[in-house]
């Protein structure tokens, strides 16, 4: 899963999606993972990181992560052509 | 550099809530550092905010509405160039551009440039023809239907499904979900605007809006995509977001190209949920937020001057997205012996 190219991720949390104007404000962990994302890290990678920095075992993290990255498919937020 | 001296008239100074384009046309030709403008304000009513901006206009002329006849409106422009000699002339209405297009020649014989679609043009994306518009294109729009009479709301059953958009000929559109209300904007429209009121599906989506400039050759000059970010209650656009949207540039090259539009325009689109794109209209303007695509880096309307001018004006490549406008009410503070001016004096 590889997030569409053009999106705009600030150090502060805010994602812009310069194809359709939409804004978002993403909490410290959040913005993580979307930078992960963005560097295109896969899910082992992205779950280590979390778990390392974090006090979350991995099948708790595993959940939250495939709830949040529904939200961004919903969003419209990831490449289509992954 | 030197600048180009230019006396320019300009149209739609009421810069309000439903704002016509004159005052961001005029914002664009300012920023020019080409051109050094002396703006002409033609005013049809005595209130538009336009007027007495001074810092933006620099003589306003009071002008009768083309309903009251072409030839009238011309008479009254070609008196004002004796005074004035304007160089270039844009009409920011759509119910006036008729007008001002039949005058095309006689303006161009008194000096007077314009850069105006052609008849054909014109008419082939009013909103009565859009559904032929889209199958000669090979554009997407939604189903539409021109009426006449209130009888007519009676069949409309058999085309559409609620809810439905009614719109005007020229302006205003609401979302009917039943037909009373169809019946009770018909009557307001129809009065308002005039015949045929046109019914068309509605499109579940988000309003986006390209502003374009066409040479008339084919070319598209520059293009901005737009999002709404916020609507008034008239449905126009109080803030918006400039897009970096390649599948509407190619749709507005498309409709550019194919029709060789010559001239501002403003792409009214729906992206519908299925991520489609639907064409709702084509206004054959520059339209109100001009200032947004002048703000991130295309300034249409200095080149629409230029194009004129018969200037040769060189394609936009690139533009900043993420550029945003917001509109703003201020109260201006005048004094009523610039009214009285302007209703005794028709100028100021």
């Amino acid at each position: 899963m590889r997030l569409k190219k053009n999106i705009a991720l600030s150090e502060s949390g805010f994602v812009f999606d310069p194809s359709t104007g939409d804004s978002y404000s993403l909490n410290e962990q959040a913005r993580e993972i979307v930078q992960l994302l963005k560097e295109g890290s896969d899910l082992e990678t992205i779950t280590a990181f979390i778990t390392e920095n974090y006090e979350i075992d991995r099948v708790s993290f595993e959940k939250y992560y495939f709830d949040f990255a529904g939200m961004l498919k919903q969003y419209r937020l990831i490449d289509e052509d992954e | 550099m030197n600048k180009m001296d230019l006396t320019i008239a300009v149209t739609g100074l009421n810069n309000t809530d439903n704002p016509g384009p004159g005052i961001p046309v005029i914002r664009g030709i300012r920023d020019s550092k080409e051109f050094n403008p002396r703006i002409i304000g033609l005013a049809y009513e005595n209130l538009e905010p336009g007027i007495y901006m001074h810092d933006m206009v620099d003589k306003t002329y009071r002008v009768p509405y083309p309903s009251e006849g072409s030839d009238i409106l011309m008479g009254r422009i070609m008196e004002i160039n004796g005074h004035e000699n304007i160089d270039v002339l844009i009409p920011n209405f759509d119910a006036e551009l008729i007008a001002f297009m039949k005058a095309e020649k006689q303006l161009k014989d008194a000096g007077i440039n314009t850069f105006l679609p052609t008849f054909d043009q014109f008419r082939e994306r009013e909103k009565s023809n859009l559904p032929e518009y889209g199958k000669k294109y090979g554009v997407k729009v939604p189903f539409s239907k021109p009426i006449t009479s209130i009888r007519d709301i009676e069949d409309l059953s058999d085309d559409f499904e609620y809810p439905v958009v009614v719109k005007g000929k020229f302006y205003d559109a609401y979302i009917a979900t039943n037909r009373d209300q169809v019946a009770l904007y018909y009557s307001k429209l129809s009065s308002k605007w005039g015949l045929p009121v046109i019914i068309q599906e509605f499109i579940n989506g988000t309003e986006v809006n390209v502003v374009a400039l066409g040479d008339g050759r084919g070319n598209t000059i520059g293009a901005v995509p737009m999002r709404k970010q916020y609507i008034t209650d008239k449905g126009k656009a109080w803030a918006g977001v400039s897009l970096d949207d390649k599948s509407m540039l190619a749709l507005t090259d498309k409709i550019i190209g194919e029709s060789k539009w010559r001239g501002g325009m403003e792409l009214e689109l729906i992206r519908s949920d299925k991520n489609e794109l639907y064409l709702i209209e084509i206004n054959p303007r520059i339209p109100a937020w001009v200032y947004l695509a002048v703000g991130a880096g295309q300034n249409l309307p200095e080149a629409l001057v230029k194009l004129a001018l018969g200037h040769d004006v060189k394609r936009f490549e690139t533009y900043e997205t993420g550029k945003m406008f917001i509109r703003y009410s201020f109260d201006m503070i005048t004094d009523m012996s610039e009214f009285e001016k302007l209703t005794m004096n028709g100028e100021l």
